[in-house]
């Protein structure tokens, strides 16, 4: 029988045969391993160093920059570059962290552990400036510079209140905030009119009228929960404790809260109805013909209405927050707001500075920019310019405005990504037809697991 | 299959040792096999040993012996990674071997020959797609409202991208991908080594009554034991160090399906998001080891590298 082989076989057989040996005595030797005894002591390789010890590199005048950009303001940094002959500048596209995604990360991770790299001046996610003002192996100096140390402080002031907050870590700030992205109702102004319906205030008004448009217009829909990040518009503004810092590194989760509890309820029999989509409105071929109302951010109108939906212009109307029924104060959430970056290691400071600078304080590029400022001045410039505006059926300046102070603090900027637990272990879990409150045990575990494996110690009161 | 091969090969077993110690010791060999050998210690070997010595280490080179492995072990996403990657090893291996086997089977013997020339072509042209592209394809088929087949999923009660993604789906659709990609390659292989089947064998079948099922299953199969072994450990490899598939479906799905699905891409998640380049080795070299046991206990049992005769 064997020797119906061709010629070349037993040699290949025998150099295989040695492998097969070798491999057959290594894994002997690593089963072996595996069953010894356990030695507790290693684990302790996580960089947790806090030193905000920060080294300049050596300067070199006038030397090149570089500066990664989501395409989003790649336009703002390109025209920095034009006015700037004199700055030599690299320009990089890149996702800019957008739904959760570690590219920066990812890539920060290597060029500490090859020492050069760094881009000079980075757009990221707030998520990133949590692990970019720490090492991240304990030869490695934090990526993120302190900006506080090169940016005067009466400018730093000039952000809306509290903006600044996920930048800041361990007293100081490692980062300047690009734009914010309050939480606000959505409505077409011109269907609503059309079938006589209130714009709702509060979340009680919301279910009500979702029940409504369920049996009046069947296929029309009031919000949807399946994007990476309607839990920042449906459980923040519902002020829900699902990841709150309540010491430097303890994260507070408990989602059987009552203020978690409330928002599952609100939202199951939406969702039930189908007046609340269980697919995201980024999705893939998702009606946006059929959009009544949306909860979310201030870049909803822009971004999703304007350029994904193409909704005609003078239909989309921006209304306040939703409150509770017996709530005196509104809260509201915040969806992404990107963050602009110092590398610690530029051989360029100044210039580095002056660009982030310049991008997330000048009122030339914020009057222009294409979301809602989160420097108090550029803002006023930004509502001011009507091209920011005139898209919109009614003036989105006062809900902008008040919305953007009432962003609740409660939801804590973390290592790792809120849409992380709620897009693997909620979205899937409603897409095969379960409920949110029965969900919020596995949400609570999933987040609890992703907490702990970045090192939080974790509280459920 | 000339005459010439079958009768070199068909000679007595015993006379070939000996006639092939007479012809080496050139230096011809050892210049051909230079390069791969080379490469093989600088992106084989050497990496191997590197991952060895961080998996005994920590971040600071202090030696922490199984301490590596028991902290991935005790991580949250190990035994889900696992339990995922298991459910789809099944299902592929199950899918590889005997379909591929059966396929090629048919084509030697019951498909006339330009015909069974050109299906063969035709099972290895997905091959010539990398894996990215062939997950880009797989993600038009399987979205509904753009995939030419829409009906047949609307039939199966999906009827949107977030459906078709449910986690008991996937492993069903990585199997698919795999499949679709990687079969047509080891169709070609089986049916080559059916080729190294002498005729007269064959022939014997036949005039002893023989049908094409029984010389299928009592002559065919058993003479390609060793191909349908081999392929098996190498499938075996690549499965479990699924990675490019379940990370691009995590992309495109918006992060519906897990960044950690297969253990691959938990070991990329440890080490560049966590920066625990060392805990990302403890789990590199279990599936090393994975692999070696399988593929030892294979290798054994079958006898894929006996030389010589029995």
């Amino acid at each position: 029988m064997r020797s119906s082989r061709p010629p070349a076989a037993p040699r290949r057989r025998r150099r295989l045969a040695l492998a097969a040996i070798a491999m057959a005595g290594a894994a002997a030797v690593l089963a072996g391993c595996a069953s010894a005894n356990d030695t507790p002591a290693a684990s302790s390789s996580s960089g947790s160093g806090s030193s905000a010890g920060f080294t300049e590199a050596k300067q070199v005048a006038n030397s090149p920059i570089t500066v990664w950009t989501d395409s989003t303001r790649l336009p703002s940094v390109q025209k920095y570059a034009k006015e700037n002959p004199g700055v030599k500048m690299n320009i990089v596209t890149f996702d800019g962290s957008a739904d959760g995604s570690t590219y920066l990360q990812t890539k920060v991770q290597l060029f500490d552990r090859t020492g050069k790299g760094w881009p000079d001046v980075v757009f990221a996610s707030p998520t990133d400036v949590t692990w970019a003002s720490v090492p991240t192996n304990p030869s490695a100096q934090p990526y993120a510079a302190p900006i506080d140390k090169l940016v005067p402080s009466s400018v730093l002031s000039g952000f809306a209140t509290g903006s600044l907050a996920p930048c800041q870590l361990a007293g100081h700030t490692y980062c300047l905030r690009n734009d914010i992205a309050q939480v606000v109702l959505w409505y077409n102004k011109t269907l609503m009119a059309k079938w006589g319906y209130q714009v709702p205030t509060t979340w009680e008004q919301y279910q009500a009228l979702g029940e409504k448009v369920a049996k009046q217009h069947p296929g029309y829909v009031i919000g949807a929960v399946g994007d990476t990040n309607s839990q920042e518009s449906y459980f923040w503004s519902s002020q829900c404790p699902a990841q709150q810092l309540v010491a430097p590194n303890t994260l507070k989760v408990d989602l059987s809260s009552p203020d978690c509890t409330r928002m599952a309820n609100l939202l199951d029999p939406l969702i039930a109805d189908k007046a609340i989509s269980t697919q995201g409105f980024f999705t893939q071929g998702f009606n946006g013909s059929k959009v009544l109302m949306a909860v979310g951010p201030s870049w909803y109108g822009q971004y999703l209405f304007n350029s994904a939906f193409k909704t005609p212009a003078k239909q989309i109307a921006a209304a306040a927050p939703l409150t509770w029924d017996g709530q005196s104060t509104t809260y509201t959430g915040d969806v992404g707001g990107g963050v602009w970056m110092i590398s610690s290691h530029s051989t360029n400071i100044k210039a580095a500075t002056a660009v982030a600078e310049w991008l997330t304080t000048s009122t030339e590029n914020l009057q222009g920019a294409p979301t809602y400022p989160a420097y108090s001045p550029g803002a006023k410039a930004w509502l001011a310019n009507p091209v920011n505006k005139d898209y919109f059926a009614n003036d989105v300046a006062p809900v902008f405005t008040a919305a953007a102070n009432e962003v609740w603090t409660g939801w804590s900027n973390t290592k790792f990504s809120d849409a992380t637990p709620w897009s693997n272990t909620v979205l899937p879990a409603l897409t095969a037809g379960k409920s949110l409150a029965a969900t919020l045990p596995a949400w609570q575990t999933a987040i609890v697991n992703e907490a702990k494996s970045v090192g939080y110690s974790v509280v459920t009161q | 299959m000339t005459t010439v091969e079958i009768e070199r090969s068909m000679a007595p077993a015993a006379a070939t040792p000996s006639r092939r110690s007479q012809r080496r010791g050139g230096l011809a060999g050892y210049v051909f096999v230079s390069g791969y050998t080379a490469l093989l210690l600088a992106f084989g070997v050497f990496p191997t040993g590197y991952s060895f010595y961080l998996a005994l280490t920590n971040t600071r080179g202090q030696f922490t012996g199984l301490g590596q492995f028991t902290k991935v072990i005790s991580d949250f996403r190990f035994g889900p990674a696992f339990g995922n990657i298991a459910v789809y090893l099944v299902m592929w291996l199950l899918l590889v071997v005997v379909l591929t086997v059966v396929t090629a089977v048919i084509l030697r013997s019951r498909v006339r020959p330009g015909l069974s020339a050109a299906l063969r072509f035709l099972y290895y042209l997905p091959g010539a797609l990398a894996g990215v592209a062939s997950v880009l394809v797989w993600l038009f088929m399987l979205s509904p409202g753009v995939s030419p087949v829409t009906g047949l999923l609307r039939a199966l009660g999906l009827s949107t991208f977030d459906q078709v993604l449910a986690p008991g789906n996937l492993p069903v659709i990585l199997v698919l991908i795999a499949f679709w990609t990687g079969a047509g390659g080891w169709i070609v292989v089986m049916y080559g080594a059916l080729n190294n089947i002498p005729d007269e064998v064959m022939e014997a079948a036949r005039v002893d009554g023989a049908g094409p099922w029984r010389t299928a299953w009592s002559i065919q199969v058993p003479m390609i034991r060793k191909w349908i072994v081999y392929m098996a450990i190498l499938a075996f490899a690549s499965g479990t160090q699924l990675f490019v598939e379940p990370q691009l479906l995590q992309t495109a799905s918006l992060q519906r399906v897990s960044p950690t699905w297969s253990p691959n891409q938990l070991a990329y998640v440890l080490a560049f998001q966590n920066g625990d380049f060392n805990a990302a080795a403890a789990l590199s070299v279990f599936l090393l080891v994975l692999g070696l046991i399988v593929a030892t206990v294979l290798v054994t049992r079958s006898g894929l590298f006996k030389v010589g005769d029995e």
